[in-house]
């Protein structure tokens, strides 16, 4: 009985996803050894809440990356914004509507998934184009819809997003639920051994019979509905929506892929490491905020570690 | 789009799109209107061949706004107040870019995330720098932006010169060849007994020149700088490459293509306001005619391939 448990330990630090998350226990820890342990749940709760916004994306974006190089979503933020826009304007504060309101938010990604899918499939442009060229749309039509008036959430939902099941945040829950069906859906569903061979080899996956024009369909509708739903929790997370709520995690939608442990050159990815670089991302942030440093600091050193994080791990895949 | 016919689009794009400004509004059609069109279009212009230089080489910088933001803000404190030291930051940045380069081929990593890593660097030192907006432009850039030639307007003969500098850098020189060369087959550089990670640090480090004058040219026009002046520029410089004719993989560029790309853009946004559209539409017109130009090359590229068929028989 014991055999198999020590051997899973032992084989823990082989698994790709393992080193982010004991960059995060030292991050952590370098916090509380600073702040001599106060707020130390506090700070546990707000990682797990807003690590939950850059794991949805991350997860979203992971399976993008998987389908091989060239394969981003760069239309993350704007599909982000001008889901949290739409869906907040329709809700008008209502609680009623907020059921149908997150209809919208997931329509809203739906719709842009389709219409990236479609510029990639009918203009044959690269992704990295054509979801960069769709994204000012977007974000275009999120300006035009609200000219940036800032509508509050139903309290409901409010309440929702900031509230908290036994110590742990209710977005965190929705966003491990979210977590443990897309490790479902890529380690133990056949649409996630698809898409690991269409990233690994397209042609390949082709002459093998794999629907890789839908696999990819899919992927960036998958990708476009997480961000949207991210979107629309984290608008009423933050008491309304704003027209740049959404630009920070276009990077953080990428790093956390790439600190997780999968392969930037696709066909390799793990959930588990989304999660663990995405609560990274956010310690890192909030060590630099304890230490005290200034704005500029803080984003040379958040650079700085995100670059060293990168080079380590890939030397690591290197000698493996 | 092969060989020589991949400068047709660009050409025809900005052809088509200046005939429009200049019928939705005859004035523009002087020195004063080119040149009040145009004066934007210079930074930018250099910041896309900045971008080319690293697409050339199979990557993509991300970080190419923040840098020119970085720049624009030294180029306003340090180059103003004590040029000497000034030029030595410039020059540091420079190396920083060769050390990236260097970096990312030694490691085999990302380029999309080492970049998108160093835009935060960038940015933090640019708030470092410039805490709120300020600064001065240094006098002779000043004078040698608001420079007023004879019957061609300082940005077009600008525009012009980039062109043909890069043109004879990129296509004709034997160290462009040799970096178009380690995009479009790394390991036939290698195995010719070339040195891949100097010609990557080579062209990341003409990249950064490049991003260098461009935040100065930015300067100039602007006449002062802050944290956040261009950060815009890594979409357009990589919608201006592509728009250009470039591709993402393989090194095939077109540096004289990249700059009438930029010019292209940068006039989308006067056509627009010309157009009295709502500034609401202005950033996603400029996505509709990115998407609009792409679907008119698809028609090019499939008539090139069906003659090519034709013509093989």
């Amino acid at each position: 009985m014991a055999n198999p448990v020590t051997s899973s330990i032992l084989q823990l630090p082989k698994r790709p996803w393992f080193w982010a998350f004991v960059a995060s226990g030292i991050t952590f820890g370098a916090t509380y050894a600073l702040t001599e342990g106060s707020g130390s749940s506090e700070l546990i709760s707000a990682a797990l809440t807003f690590a939950t916004f850059s794991a949805i994306v991350g997860i979203g974006q992971m399976f993008v990356i998987t389908m091989g190089p060239g394969n981003v979503d760069l239309s993350i933020p704007a599909t982000m914004t001008l889901a949290g826009t739409l869906s907040l304007k329709f809700m008008d504060g209502s609680t009623a509507l907020i059921l149908p309101g997150l209809g919208i938010a997931l329509f809203v990604g739906l719709a842009a998934g389709m219409f990236n899918y479609l510029l990639i499939r009918l203009l044959r442009i690269p992704p990295i184009i054509a979801t960069l060229s769709a994204s000012f749309l977007y974000q275009s039509l999120a300006i035009w819809w609200n000219r940036g008036l800032r509508i509050k959430p139903p309290e409901a939902l409010a309440d929702f997003t900031t509230g908290s099941l036994a110590g742990i945040p209710n977005l965190t829950i929705v966003g491990l639920l979210i977590a443990v069906a897309s490790w479902f859906i890529l380690q133990r569903s056949i649409f996630g051994r698809w898409l690991s061979a269409v990233g690994q080899n397209t042609r390949a996956a082709r002459l093998s019979g794999i629907p890789v024009e839908a696999v990819k369909a899919a992927t960036f509708i998958g990708s476009a509905v997480l961000a949207s739903l991210t979107g629309y929790l984290l608008a009423s997370f933050s008491g309304g929506a704003a027209l740049n709520m959404g630009t920070e995690y276009l990077l953080i939608s990428i790093a956390v892929v790439v600190i997780g442990g999968c392969s930037i050159a696709g066909g390799n990815s793990n959930v588990p490491g989304i999660w663990g670089g995405a609560l990274l991302m956010f310690l890192v942030v909030s060590m630099l905020n304890s230490y005290g440093l200034g704005a500029g600091v803080r984003l040379i050193l958040t650079g700085t570690i995100i670059i060293a994080i990168v080079a380590a791990a890939s030397g690591r895949k290197g000698s493996a | 789009m092969i060989g020589k016919y991949r400068i047709l689009l660009p050409v025809l794009s900005l052809a088509v799109l200046l005939a429009a400004v200049f019928y939705l509004q005859p004035r523009a059609m002087s020195y004063f209107g080119l040149n009040l069109l145009f004066n934007l279009a210079v930074p930018i212009a250099l910041a896309t061949i900045a971008q080319m230089m690293i697409i050339m080489v199979n990557d993509i910088d991300l970080s190419i706004g923040t840098f020119v933001s970085f720049v624009a803000c030294v180029t306003a404190t340090f180059v103003n107040e004590t040029p000497l030291l000034g030029a030595a930051i410039l020059l540091a940045s420079i190396m920083v870019y060769a050390a990236m380069g260097a970096l990312i081929h030694a490691r085999q990593l990302p380029a999309i995330v080492v970049t998108l890593g160093m835009s935060f660097v960038w940015a933090g030192l640019a708030v470092l720098l410039l805490p709120s907006p300020g600064g001065a432009s240094p006098g002779w850039i000043r004078t040698l932006m608001t420079v007023k030639p004879p019957f061609v307007p300082m940005a077009v003969v600008a525009c012009v010169l980039i062109a043909g500098f890069t043109h004879i850098l990129i296509m004709r020189s034997a160290t462009g060849t040799l970096l178009r060369a380690v995009g479009g087959n790394t390991q036939a550089v290698v195995r010719a007994g070339w040195s891949v990670i100097k010609l990557k640090a080579g062209a990341y480090a003409l990249a950064g020149f490049f991003g260098v004058l461009s935040g100065m040219c930015l300067v100039g026009l602007t006449t002062s700088a802050d944290a956040n002046i261009a950060l815009r520029y890594t979409l357009l410089s990589i919608a201006g490459v592509i728009l250009g004719g470039g591709e993402f993989v393989g090194g095939k560029v077109s540096p004289v293509g990249a700059v009438i790309g930029a010019l292209t853009l940068s006039l989308a946004g006067s056509f627009l306001s010309f157009m009295r559209l709502s500034p609401d539409w202005q950033i996603g017109a400029q996505g509709a005619i990115l998407i609009l130009v792409l679907a008119v090359r698809l028609i090019f590229a499939r008539n090139g391939s069906r003659w090519k068929e034709a013509k093989n028989g």
